[in-house]
């Protein structure tokens, strides 16, 4: 389908509301994989951290990793589950290569948390637009390992000569949650998706149960997407597989309207499959249709016992959940007395954790802020990199404000100092040190710099004397530049004002 | 020196300690034995002479050092091929597994050979353990060395062909639905099915998960116990592993020695009582069986299980569906048998023709029973009722048990029939099964004591007890041989 027959998304969104759907898959970070004792590094050489258990050697056993069922728990207390008090795992049928067992031990009619909701809010003209996005449930299973096809053109099984498979990957528990369908977020759809997977993942970083690092694959998300005309029926769904990064979320929902709609258009028929995402074009293909769905033949598994979690215990752990994302959020944002926009900045440029971490080390919290989405922001965008990726720690940050503060760098130099410290110079105070860049405040240079500047300017100085003030700038941009910056221009002025009163 | 493939396992054991032959000795004797009579009876599959040499001679130094050895140190077992030993091929009598190597030890056999037990070799069973006769053996069906032209049972039935022939005192097999009990009735040895989840499973080629039961074959109740103690217990390895000690089922058979059982209660099930197909000297040789127990003080009463006329059609519901998935590892990619991998073919093809080359017509069928089962849209009406039947079998044993303290019935309805008679037709296959398929489904411990013979060959007096009751069950049965004269298979 070529691009120009889209409608345009204004023109969409005012005929069509769509219905978005979100299944994410979060590996969770646990040492030891779900049923094994296999560790569960990322990265480690091919089929290195395996075992009988998780290779499904004939003969081998599972055993719950307690340690998982836990951390599932907390996701689900976390977005206001109800958590079961008993359940069972339960056997998904299918053969591939991928999986050792051709089964995968997960969880069917009996998870372990169930229906809950999270709340999230996405920018809006006039302040945060609130949507409580309502969760279907929460389950655990194990994640399956790695197929690479080698000699295709496409890297996908067909047309491939051969296949290679990693089950490092194998038996690292995965939870899986699941939205029910959201409908009502009209032309915002794309940034709800969005906001949602954001706030989700914000939410299991807070709660230490997994890195949820997006371009690791440790939190996976599936998209569904169908649209319907006002007051008709929901359409029938797409699913949009692998979409890894939040703004492929946006692109992908985005897109999946236009594609649907397009058809739409045209008196077509939605058909109901997996698709696949594509980073570079941001646009959906077809995968395998669902018409003829795979019967999972899902039983309860018989080589587990029934887990049933003990409810003083689940009250425990419910008592003892850290503040999540938006309760804290809304904390530091009073805290910090930002209006709902500087907030939002703050947020998206990803700094939280950095400012609290620099006030934490000592700063305001109102210069924290100032490096951080100033000239740190800037510096993180010309190369390209994570303001956290920078090289500077917010210790350091709060000690180049200490030197501030104290009159040792003007702001101007200050931001020298970051320049020495970006390149690897040492800490701020090494940097001042090492590049001599300590403010000149030695009366009596600064007045022999003065004494120069007057006397290689007399016309200048004369109006001064006359009382325009006004001039003074061009002998203090001389005394500037013969202490190479280093004095307080502030100082300088009134030196100069001085003298030729 | 006596001949000691004659002998019990204890009674090894007791000459091996007291110095009077060594461990190598009896080792060498048992696989000469094998050797020379094996080709006949097909008990074995593989036969692990250096492995048995070694764990003998292991234990010939642990006693030249003075150290204390167990009660079965330096005794040859042979083990059920479906009980993955490392090193030593496993194949579960299938070809898909052909040539597979297995990189670690079951729990039942590390406990084996922690116990200083010399394993011989592994056996002939079933193709996955589906069978009672071992005819669905791929590499060719074991011969009862009772009558060479007859079935050993099954699907352990090597197991249960090696300790009749005085090819191993001891052997493991497993049962699901009767593949201890019912080959030990036909062959005339003693087999026991402990507790679910009484013996580890971890590393037992899964048949039905939540049925199979690894368990002992032996000569006599003692001997059958002493090797139950060895590889019972908790195991963490495995989660439907029951956390609790090993009842004290040695205790328990040398106090039925004794031969008293006055002051217990004895069941016959009223159900049993109507089987069309038993054969009329099996019933006589088991009502003489049940006037034994009277005459060893037991109070025998009659007790309903109105639901056991039910346990075979669940059982074929539910071991075909766990069965279904259980299989589907086995298709290629990873291990064992792969066919058509010609660089053309597509990997579900490699995966068809692997398996469709690779498993017997027995083990398709109660694949696709199962696959069947589950499937969406019948899973309620199959799978799903044979759940609530298997409830049902649950109460009658619970309510049978507040009245008896065991229950006893025939291992199984026929002696052992010629080869080829039953292979025709599946269901005279299955109703080989009829009495002890119920408590697999309940999961309660049962055991095969020999109980006469009829037209010459060995009947089964099949003794049940309740979960974790495996001492009760002992101590029965070792009264009841008592008894007895002892079975022994005509000298080839």
């Amino acid at each position: 389908m070529s691009t120009s027959t889209l409608p345009s998304y204004d023109d969409v969104v005012s005929r069509y509301e769509p219905v978005i759907g979100l299944e994410t898959h979060v590996e969770l970070g646990t040492r030891t994989k779900m049923f094994c004792g296999c560790r569960t590094e990322f990265g480690a050489d091919p089929n290195t951290q395996v075992c009988p258990v998780c290779l499904g050697l004939p003969g081998s056993l599972p055993v719950a990793n307690a340690a998982a069922i836990e951390a599932t728990i907390r996701i689900g207390l976390a977005l206001n589950c109800d958590i079961a008090e008993w359940c069972r795992f339960a056997r998904k049928n299918y053969f591939y290569p991928d999986m050792p067992k051709n089964f995968q031990t997960s969880q069917y009619d009996e998870p372990l948390c169930g229906e809950g909701y999270l709340d999230i809010e996405v920018p809006g003209a006039d302040g945060p637009i609130p949507f409580r996005i309502p969760i279907e449930r929460v389950h655990l299973e194990e994640d399956t390992g790695k197929s690479l096809h080698v000699g295709g053109s496409t890297g996908r099984i067909h047309g491939a000569t051969e296949s290679l498979v990693d089950y490092n990957r194998a038996g690292i528990p995965l939870v899986e949650i699941v939205t029910k369908p959201v409908a009502g977020t009209g032309a915002l759809a794309p940034e709800v998706a969005r906001a949602y997977v954001a706030e989700l993942r914000d939410v299991i970083r807070s709660l230490g149960v997994s890195d949820v690092r997006m371009e690791q694959g440790s939190l996976r998300c599936d998209v569904n997407l169908s649209l319907n005309k006002p007051g008709a029926e929901w359409g029938t769904r797409s699913e949009t597989k692998n979409v890894n990064s939040l703004r492929s979320v946006e692109r992908a929902v985005r897109s999946e309207m236009l594609r649907q709609a397009s058809i739409l258009d045209d008196g077509g028929r939605i058909v109901q499959e997996t698709r696949h995402f594509h980073e570079d074009s941001g646009d959906t293909t077809s995968g395998r249709s669902k018409e003829t769905a795979t019967d999972y033949r899902y039983f309860p598994e018989p080589d587990l016992t029934p887990i049933a979690p003990d409810p003083a215990w689940v009250a425990e752990l419910k008592a003892a959940m850290p503040e999540l994302p938006r309760v804290h959020r809304k904390r530091l944002q009073a805290d910090w007395k930002l209006s709902d926009h500087d907030m939002a900045s703050v947020i998206n440029a990803g700094a939280i954790p950095l400012i609290e971490r620099t006030i934490a080390a000592g700063a305001s919290s109102e210069s924290a802020r100032k490096w951080w989405l100033g000239e740190l922001s800037r510096r993180a965008n010309e190369t390209g990199t994570e303001l956290a990726e920078l090289p500077i720690t917010p210790a350091q940050v709060a000690e180049l404000q200490s030197l501030v503060d104290g009159g040792k760098v003007t702001d101007k130099i200050a931001r020298t100092v970051i320049e020495g410290v970006l390149a690897g110079e040492g800490g701020p105070a090494e940097v001042v040190a090492a590049r001599g860049l300590e403010v000149v405040s030695d009366t009596g240079a600064l007045t022999a710099a003065i004494d120069d500047a007057i006397a290689a300017n007399p016309a200048v100085a004369e109006k001064i004397r006359g009382g325009n003030h006004a001039a003074a700038g061009v002998l203090i941009g001389a005394v500037m530049k013969a202490t190479r910056g280093q004095a307080d221009a502030k100082a300088v002025r009134e030196l100069v004002i001085a003298r030729l009163s | 020196m006596s001949d000691v493939t004659k002998l019990s396992a204890s009674e090894i054991a007791a000459l091996i300690a007291d110095g009077s032959v060594s461990a190598v000795e009896v080792a060498d004797r048992y696989l000469d034995k094998i050797a020379a009579e094996d080709g006949d009876v097909h008990a074995f599959l593989h036969i692990d002479a250096d492995g048995a040499r070694a764990a003998a001679a292991a234990v010939d130094a642990a006693r030249a050092a003075g150290e204390e050895l167990g009660p079965l140190a330096g005794v040859p077992v042979a083990v059920k091929d479906v009980m993955a030993t490392k090193g030593v091929p496993t194949t579960a009598a299938s070809k898909i597994l052909e040539g597979w190597l297995p990189p670690y030890d079951a729990t039942v056999v590390e406990r084996l050979k922690a116990a200083g037990t010399v394993i011989l070799g592994k056996t002939n069973m079933d193709e996955f353990a589906m069978g009672s006769s071992t005819e669905y053996s791929a590499y060719g069906p074991t011969r009862n060395p009772w009558d060479l032209d007859r079935i050993p049972g099954g699907s352990s039935g090597g197991s249960a062909a090696a300790v009749a022939a005085g090819l191993a005192p001891l052997s493991i097999g497993t049962d699901t639905g009767g593949s201890i009990r019912q080959p030990g009735a036909v062959t005339g040895t003693v087999g026991s099915k402990p507790t679910y989840g009484g013996t580890s499973r971890y590393g037992l080629i899964a048949f039905s998960s939540s049925l199979d039961t690894p368990g002992p074959f032996a000569r006599n109740v003692l001997d059958a116990a002493l090797l139950h103690e060895v590889i019972a217990g908790h195991d963490r390895r495995d989660s439907t592993s029951i956390p609790q000690p090993v009842p004290p089922v040695v205790e328990a058979a040398r106090e039925g020695a004794r031969g008293d059982l006055s002051g217990m209660r004895i069941g016959v099930v009223r159900e049993f009582g109507t089987t069309e197909g038993a054969e009329p000297g099996v019933i006589a040789a088991y009502q003489s069986g049940v006037d034994a127990l009277v005459k060893l003080g037991a109070e025998v009463v009659e007790v309903s299980c109105p639901h056991f006329s039910y346990a075979l059609p669940a059982y074929y519901l539910i071991s075909p569906s766990e069965c279904s998935s259980n299989l589907a590892r086995f298709d290629g990619v990873r291990y064992g048998l792969r066919v058509g991998d010609d660089g053309q073919r597509s990997l579900e093809e490699v995966m068809a023709l692997t398996r469709e080359a690779g498993f017997g017509a027995e083990v398709k069928r109660r694949i696709i029973l199962g696959t069947y089962a589950l499937s969406s849209g019948y899973v309620d009406e199959y799978y799903g009722q044979a759940q609530k039947v298997r409830t049902l079998i649950n109460r009658d044993f619970t309510a049978a048990f507040e009245q008896v303290d065991a229950l006893v019935s025939p291992t199984t309805p026929f002696v052992a029939f010629p080869f080829g008679s039953r292979t025709g037709d599946p269901v005279q296959m299955y109703l080989a099964d009829l009495y002890t398929i119920p408590s697999n489904l309940y999961g309660g411990p049962a055991i095969s004591v020999p109980c006469g013979l009829s037209e010459g060959l060995p009947v089964g007096m099949q003794v049940m007890a309740p979960t974790m009751r495996d001492d009760v069950m002992y101590k029965v049965a070792a009264a009841f041989e008592t008894t007895q004269a002892a079975l022994v298979a005509p000298a080839r």
